[in-house]
């Protein structure tokens, strides 16, 4: 399929009526897209401080029907994570994300809940992620994909809890990319540093495909349970934390 | 209202002129309460749009340069529809891109063009009518008016001033009652669903008297409801505000 | 697919005959999409400012599209991925088949795709004996149904969900009958139930793309189901099916054009998932495909470059216009008779098969302009239903007897001294003839009119013999 490729660039340069760019404006578009120049972005979470970001973060999140509990601290989560699953009829059964950042929850103090560590599969009904970053303009949490944090457990099991620290609230979309190109040293040449997916998810599964109805669950998590652990604070990550 | 005098042409279009002379009486009025001198061109015929909307360039060019030769020099050209305001504003200068004398007389003659209503408001600042009529009434927001000119608050910020007159919104005010000039005989079954939806939508105002700026979505919209039997009087906005409500609504039997 | 875009309007009155339609439509209009679209956009401020910035970041993007197009391939083979470039729908036919052959597929599970529509994917691999299957809930269904989608982002958006229980039952033969089918979970969750042993058992999962970012050789997909993420995600292969336009610079860029995206197509905030894929599976990843392919398909867009139509490469498939047309919300997406229906439809169809093909298309429209100010990327698109219809009279497309009536209006509208003689008499006439009743029932020269509503008549004389007596008077007075 060469040919084909050097037939629609010619063509596509044919009708923009000129040849190929040239270095010169080829380097200038490079420079632009490595200056990272954000468009208009909206006010609605940057011209909040960081308390009203993590506020905004969970009533966005409610409302595109995920729920949220808040925790004081890591200690806390499998006391939390018990009481949901109660709460929801599920069994106390988890397949957990071997990420060393969920390490430190003592989930020996709850001896009854069955815990496993790796990708999912079809017979899991609950899995426990972290994120990467919670975007508070749409209540979005961002998340990446690796060894440690496989995509499965994303999708396939039926409940989704994801564990987010208030420190990783971040105003934007924007402000999202920023803290990825930071954690993985992003550069010129730098896009197979980039994790295999970046996903952002806004509550749970839906779908509107029947008479405009809107049910949860289509394919992916029919819940989306929200941890945000309060122990670490905006000013341990970054200047301002967003 | 703004002090001293301006020199306006009134560009009739074809429809008042061959259906309803009533209403370019009543925008003569409004526009000499307005402190204008009206004058009206003979040399006019339609804007062209016909011949526009249909593809044909060169008759809608032959037209639009008549238009220009007929209102050349007043200080402003004004229209009772959206439609046609709206066809010379914008569309006008389009025409002749690769003309550019004609496009500087074509973007000349479009920036003293107005439809009627937002002429009497924006321009010349009127804020209110001496007009009386108890109805209640809907006012349905002709597209071309109001998404090319932006006409919406200005119509009903003079109603608001008719003595005895409530209005009273539609559901959906902005959406096409299917007229959409040849789409209407061209495609008959799905303008007859669109005005259906409208007529629907009025009548369930519970109103007596259905308002517009167009009068081609007065034809269509008063055709469908007299053909479904309601009774709802149809009139064009500058009849009421020019307080001319005594010939027979649109469609109905002369007395 | 085979195209009936010359017969809208026959389709279109099947269309306005089919109740499960036209309720369907009406659910749509009143209380579905515009609805949600609006109270969204008010919730964001700077919503208009954003449409401007997407309009310039799609211009800007298309103006380089050569540069972007090769930045892009580029960066996906540095990830890992390969590019393969598409002339017409049958090369991407063939590129979407050699790579299944290679990885020895048997099944394969399709994310929403309107490209696969545009080159008729489903029917070519079934033909080569490779079973595709539909995966987001409206083309499962379409799928079952052997129909076309009516819908950009919602394919089955024509039927109600009695059609649905009975495409189920029809189709799946597991299903115990006693089992209620009566509300949208319920069918919902037999369809989820249906589909998930077929991701995980698909040997090749195929996505379209709503964005291709260029700096990094991602593409972006955006989905509520997460359908589109189990397709890319289980299966060993991953194809991305997406035309030339959907490049932009930057994740910067992606963003704004995301925060447009939602909102205009389904009224919400976000989607559920938008998900970036680069490349293939890491060394040390436990899940995702082994192999990651993208098919750029061309199919005529490099043309549109430049002229007449470029603007229409600015789309980003909200589907915001066909939810604002009262045409479509009229007559439904299939009397469009191919793949894109509505506005966008009416504009991009002629470019892609033909305008003798798709004449009437252009013409369905009352050019009322409510699709140009609900598009997120501002695309004018009455001006472009124009561009075709002038493109049609200059081939003489229309018919006759509307050509010469045009004709005729035009030349008497060209010598105003007879035009308005004529005026005179004929506001005379009607006015006389109407006069009593104020109105017609029928008109023989205007069936089209009086066949559906009533012609209301004209007051008696024209303004401008009015206009001259008043004159007259005036200046003997």
């Amino acid at each position: 399929m060469n040919r084909s490729r050097e037939v629609i660039l010619a063509a596509v340069r044919r009708s923009l009526n000129r040849g190929p760019l040239g270095a010169e404006r080829e380097a200038e578009l490079r420079d632009q897209i490595a200056a990272h120049r954000r468009n208009l972005v909206p006010a609605r979470a940057t011209s909040l401080d960081h308390l009203a970001q993590v506020e905004l973060f969970i009533a966005m999140a409610e409302a595109a029907q995920a729920t949220v509990a808040r925790v004081p601290a890591l200690a806390d989560v499998p006391e939390t994570v018990t009481r949901y699953l109660a709460s929801e009829n599920l069994p106390a059964e988890l397949v957990i994300a071997p990420d060393s950042s969920l390490d430190d929850i003592p989930w020996t103090t709850r001896p009854l809940l069955r815990i496993r560590r790796g990708r999912a599969g079809k017979a899991d009904a609950v899995s426990l992620t972290p994120c990467f970053a919670a975007i508070a303009e749409t209540g979005t949490l961002m998340l990446v994909s690796g060894a440690h944090t496989p995509t499965t457990l994303n999708f396939l099991p039926d409940t989704h809890i994801i564990l987010v620290h208030a420190d990783q609230v971040v105003a934007t979309y924007e402000d999202g990319w920023d803290r990825l190109r930071e954690a993985i040293h992003w550069n010129a040449t730098g896009a197979s540093e980039l994790p295999r997916t970046v996903n952002f998810i806004t509550g749970p599964s839906r779908t509107g495909d029947i008479e405009q109805r809107i049910v949860l669950g289509a394919h992916g998590p029919r819940r989306l349970h929200i941890l945000v652990v309060e122990d670490r604070r905006a000013g341990d990550h970054g200047e301002n934390g967003g | 209202m703004v002090e001293g005098r301006a020199r306006v042409a009134l560009f009739v279009t074809c429809l008042v002129d061959l259906f309803r002379p009533t209403v370019g009486f009543a925008a003569v009025k409004l526009l000499e309460q307005a402190g204008c001198t009206v004058e009206v061109p003979r040399a006019q015929t339609c804007c062209g749009q016909p011949a526009y909307n249909s593809g044909d360039r060169a008759d809608a060019k032959t037209i639009a340069v008549q238009v220009m030769d007929a209102f050349s020099g007043y200080d402003y050209v004004v229209a009772p529809s959206g439609s046609c305001a709206g066809m010379i504003r914008l569309h006008y200068p389009k025409m002749f891109v690769d003309d550019p004398t004609s496009r500087a007389r074509a973007e000349e003659l479009a920036a003293r063009t107005w439809e009627l209503v937002s002429f009497l408001v924006d321009v010349r600042k009127m804020g209110e009518v001496a007009a009386q009529w108890r109805r209640v009434a809907t006012y349905h927001d002709a597209c071309s008016g109001l998404r090319e000119l932006g006409v919406r608050d200005q119509p009903r910020r003079l109603l608001a001033s008719v003595e005895g007159l409530e209005l009273r919104e539609l559901l959906n005010p902005e959406v096409c009652c299917g007229f959409g000039g040849t789409f209407c005989v061209k495609y008959p079954e799905i303008s007859d669903k669109m005005v259906s939806e409208k007529a629907d939508d009025i009548a369930a105002t519970g109103a007596d008297a259905v308002l517009a700026g167009d009068l081609g979505c007065l034809l269509n919209i008063a055709g469908k409801l007299s053909r479904q039997g309601r009774q709802v009087e149809v009139r064009h906005v500058a009849e009421v505000l020019a307080g001319m409500t005594s010939a027979p609504p649109i469609g109905a039997p002369r007395s | 697919m085979q195209a009936t875009s010359r017969n809208f309007a026959a389709n279109s009155r099947v269309g306005l005959a089919n109740e499960n339609l036209q309720q369907a439509l009406d659910i749509m209009t009143q209380r579905g999409f515009p609805l949600r679209r609006r109270e969204v956009v008010a919730r964001l401020p700077e919503f208009e400012a954003l449409r401007e910035r997407g309009r310039e970041i799609k211009d800007h993007t298309l103006a380089h599209l050569d540069f972007y197009l090769e930045l892009y391939e580029e960066n996906v083979v540095a990830a890992g991925g390969e590019v393969h470039w598409a002339r017409t729908p049958e090369e991407a036919c063939q590129v979407v088949l050699e790579i299944c052959r290679a990885a020895g597929a048997r099944t394969v599970t399709k994310g929403k795709s309107m490209i696969a529509e545009e080159i008729g994917l489903n029917d070519f691999l079934e033909k080569s004996g490779i079973a595709p299957i539909e995966t987001d809930l409206g083309e499962y269904i379409i799928q079952l149904r052997h129909e076309p989608p009516s819908h950009l982002i919602a394919p089955a958006m024509h039927l109600v969900k009695e059609q649905v229980a009975d495409t189920f039952r029809a189709a799946h033969r597991t299903l115990d009958p006693r089992r209620p089918l009566i509300e949208a979970r319920e069918l919902c969750d037999e369809a989820r139930a249906l589909l998930r042993p077929q991701f995980l058992a698909a040997d090749v999962g195929i996505t379209g793309a709503n964005f291709l970012v260029a700096e990094t050789g991602s593409s972006i997909i955006v989905t509520n189901e997460g359908n589109g993420d189990l397709t890319q995600t289980l299966p060993r292969v991953h194809i991305v099916l997406a035309s030339l336009e959907k490049l932009v610079p930057t994740f910067e860029d992606a963003a704004t054009l995301l925060r447009l995206l939602a909102r205009s197509a389904t009224g919400q905030e976000f989607s559920s998932y938008m998900t970036a894929s680069t490349g293939p599976r890491r060394p040390g990843d436990l899940d995702g495909p082994e192999a990651y392919h993208v098919i750029l398909l061309d199919n005529g867009r490099s043309q549109m470059l430049g002229g007449e139509f470029a603007d229409m490469l600015r789309c980003i498939r909200c589907g915001a216009c066909m939810n604002h047309c009262p045409v479509y919300a009229a007559v439904g997406g299939h009397a469009y008779g191919w793949v894109y229906p509505g506005p966008m439809g009416a504009v991009l169809t002629p470019s892609l098969i033909g305008i003798k093909e798709a004449a009437s298309l252009p013409n369905a429209s009352t050019l009322c302009g409510r699709c140009e100010s609900v598009c997120p990327v501002k695309i004018p698109l009455p001006k472009m239903l124009r561009h075709w219809r002038e493109r049609e009279f200059a081939q003489k497309l229309a018919p006759r007897v509307w050509r010469n009536g045009l004709s005729l209006w035009a030349w008497v509208a060209q010598r105003p001294a007879l035009y308005h003689a004529l005026a005179g008499i004929v506001s005379r006439v009607l006015g006389w003839a109407g006069g009593p009743r104020g109105r017609f029932r029928s008109l023989p020269f205007a069936a089209g009119w009086t066949g559906v509503r009533d012609m209301p008549a004209p007051e008696g004389r024209s303004f401008h013999s009015l206009w001259a007596e008043r004159a007259k008077t005036a200046g003997r007075g």
